[in-house]
C-alpha cells in the first residue's frame, strides 16, 4: 500500500522516526514531536508523495503508561496517489503541547480544536483554540480517562424530578383513560 | 306520558337542531367544559426536535399516520404562537437553556410531550452531556417510550394529552 512512504520517511527523517508499521494496509509512523512540522511539510509539499489531504485528528488517553500518556494520531490521505497514512506523536503528561498541523493544513483547523475540547492538547500556533463542542463554561477535558462519567456541569438549575411518580406509583385516574 | 311530551319525542332531529342543542349546552356550562373541548382538538405544537426520533415525527405528522385527524397538525415554528411542545430527541446541557427559553416564551395554556427514551429520560446517554430527561428542564405533561416510539404510540400519547385536556379543572393563567 503505502510502504513506499515509510522507507522515503525512515530516508528524509532518521532521526524524527522512533518507530513504523503497517498492520492491514494501515501504514503508521511515530515522530517525535519537534520535528512534526518539518515531516508534515515533506510529506505535503514532496511531489512523489503529495499528501494534500488531512482526514482526522484525535487523541488517545493511556492512562496507565508514565510518563508518555497521550497520543495524538493524525490521518492523512494524497488525493492525486491515492495512499493514506497515519502519523502519531507521543506526549507527556506534564508537557501536553505540540505543533499544530493546521499551519500545514489548514483543514485540520477543527479537527484539532475538538481534541483540544475532548483531551486538552494544546496546540502551539493554532488560529483559534477553543472549545467547539462543549460550552465554555465546561471544566476539564471529558474524554481523558479520569474524567468522572457522570460529571455533568449543567448550565442552568434542574428541576426537581423527585415528584414524578414512578412507573409502579401511576393509578387509572393519573392516565386520565376514558 | 303528557301529549307535550309526546309531541317533542315525535319531532325528527335534524343535524343543524342537534348542532344548535350542543351549542345551547356548550354555552349553558360554558365554564370549563367547552373551553377544554375546544382546546383538545386545536393543539397548535411546536416541534422541538433535536434528533432522529425527528423521522418519526415526520412520519406521524405526514398522510400515513395523519396526526391532524386529532386536530395537531399545524406545526408552528414560533414558540409564541404554539401551545404545545414536542420535545423530540436528545436534550444536552448545552441546550437545556435554549429550551428552558423557548419554553417560557409560550403563552398559557400550555403543554409539553417528551416523544421518545431520551426526552424521557435521557435514554442510553447516561454521561457528562446529557440531560437525563427533559423534564429536568421543563414541566412535561405525556411521556412515550421507545427508541423511536411507533407512530401508534405517538398518538396513543396525544390522546392521552387530549384526556388529560378534557378533565382539566382550570389552570393557573400567569
Amino acid at each position: 500500500m503505502a510502504q513506499f512512504v515509510l522507507d522515503q520517511l525512515c530516508k528524509h527523517f532518521p532521526e524524527a522516526v522512533e518507530e513504523t508499521s503497517a498492520v492491514h494496509g494501515n501504514e503508521t509512523a511515530y515522530i517525535k514531536r519537534d520535528a512534526i512540522l518539518e515531516v508534515a511539510k515533506y510529506l505535503r509539499d514532496d511531489a512523489a508523495l503529495c499528501f494534500d489531504m488531512p482526514i482526522d485528528c484525535t487523541a488517545l488517553d493511556w492512562q496507565d503508561q508514565k510518563p508518555q500518556r497521550f497520543e495524538v494520531v493524525y490521518h492523512i490521505y494524497s488525493t492525486t496517489l491515492k495512499h493514506r497514512l497515519r502519523l502519531k506523536i507521543r506526549l507527556d503528561e506534564k508537557d501536553i503541547e505540540t505543533p499544530a498541523l493546521t499551519q500545514i493544513w489548514k483543514g485540520m483547523n477543527w479537527h484539532e480544536r475538538e481534541c483540544w475540547d475532548m483531551y486538552g492538547v494544546v496546540f502551539t500556533g493554532h488560529p483559534k483554540l477553543k472549545r467547539i463542542l462543549l460550552y465554555e463554561e465546561f471544566e476539564g477535558f471529558p474524554l481523558r480517562k479520569d474524567y468522572p462519567v457522570e460529571g455533568r456541569q449543567p448550565l442552568i438549575e434542574m428541576r426537581d424530578t423527585a415528584t414524578v411518580p414512578t412507573e409502579k406509583e401511576i393509578t387509572p385516574e393519573m392516565l386520565n383513560r376514558p | 306520558m303528557s301529549e307535550t311530551a309526546l309531541l317533542e319525542s315525535e319531532i325528527i332531529v335534524t343535524r343543524r337542531e342537534s348542532a344548535e342543542g350542543w351549542l345551547r349546552d356548550a354555552i349553558e356550562n360554558f365554564g370549563q367544559k367547552g373551553v377544554n373541548w375546544s382546546r383538545k382538538y386545536s393543539l397548535f405544537s411546536y416541534p422541538f426536535v433535536t434528533a432522529c426520533c425527528g423521522m418519526e415525527f415526520m412520519s406521524v405528522s405526514g398522510p400515513r399516520y395523519d396526526i391532524a385527524q386529532y386536530g395537531a397538525e399545524f406545526p408552528r415554528f414560533s414558540p409564541r404562537q404554539a401551545d404545545l411542545i414536542w420535545i423530540v430527541g436528545t436534550i444536552s446541557q448545552k441546550q437545556a437553556p435554549v429550551l428552558k427559553r423557548v419554553w417560557e416564551q409560550m403563552c398559557e395554556p400550555k403543554w409539553g410531550i417528551a416523544f421518545g427514551a431520551c426526552a424521557s429520560t435521557g435514554g442510553f446517554y447516561d454521561n457528562y452531556t446529557t440531560v437525563q430527561g427533559a423534564d429536568m428542564v421543563i414541566p412535561i405533561d405525556v411521556y412515550i417510550p421507545g427508541c423511536p416510539p411507533r407512530p401508534e404510540q405517538v398518538l396513543d400519547g396525544l390522546r392521552l394529552l387530549q384526556n388529560k385536556i378534557k378533565t382539566e379543572s382550570g389552570r393557573v393563567m400567569v
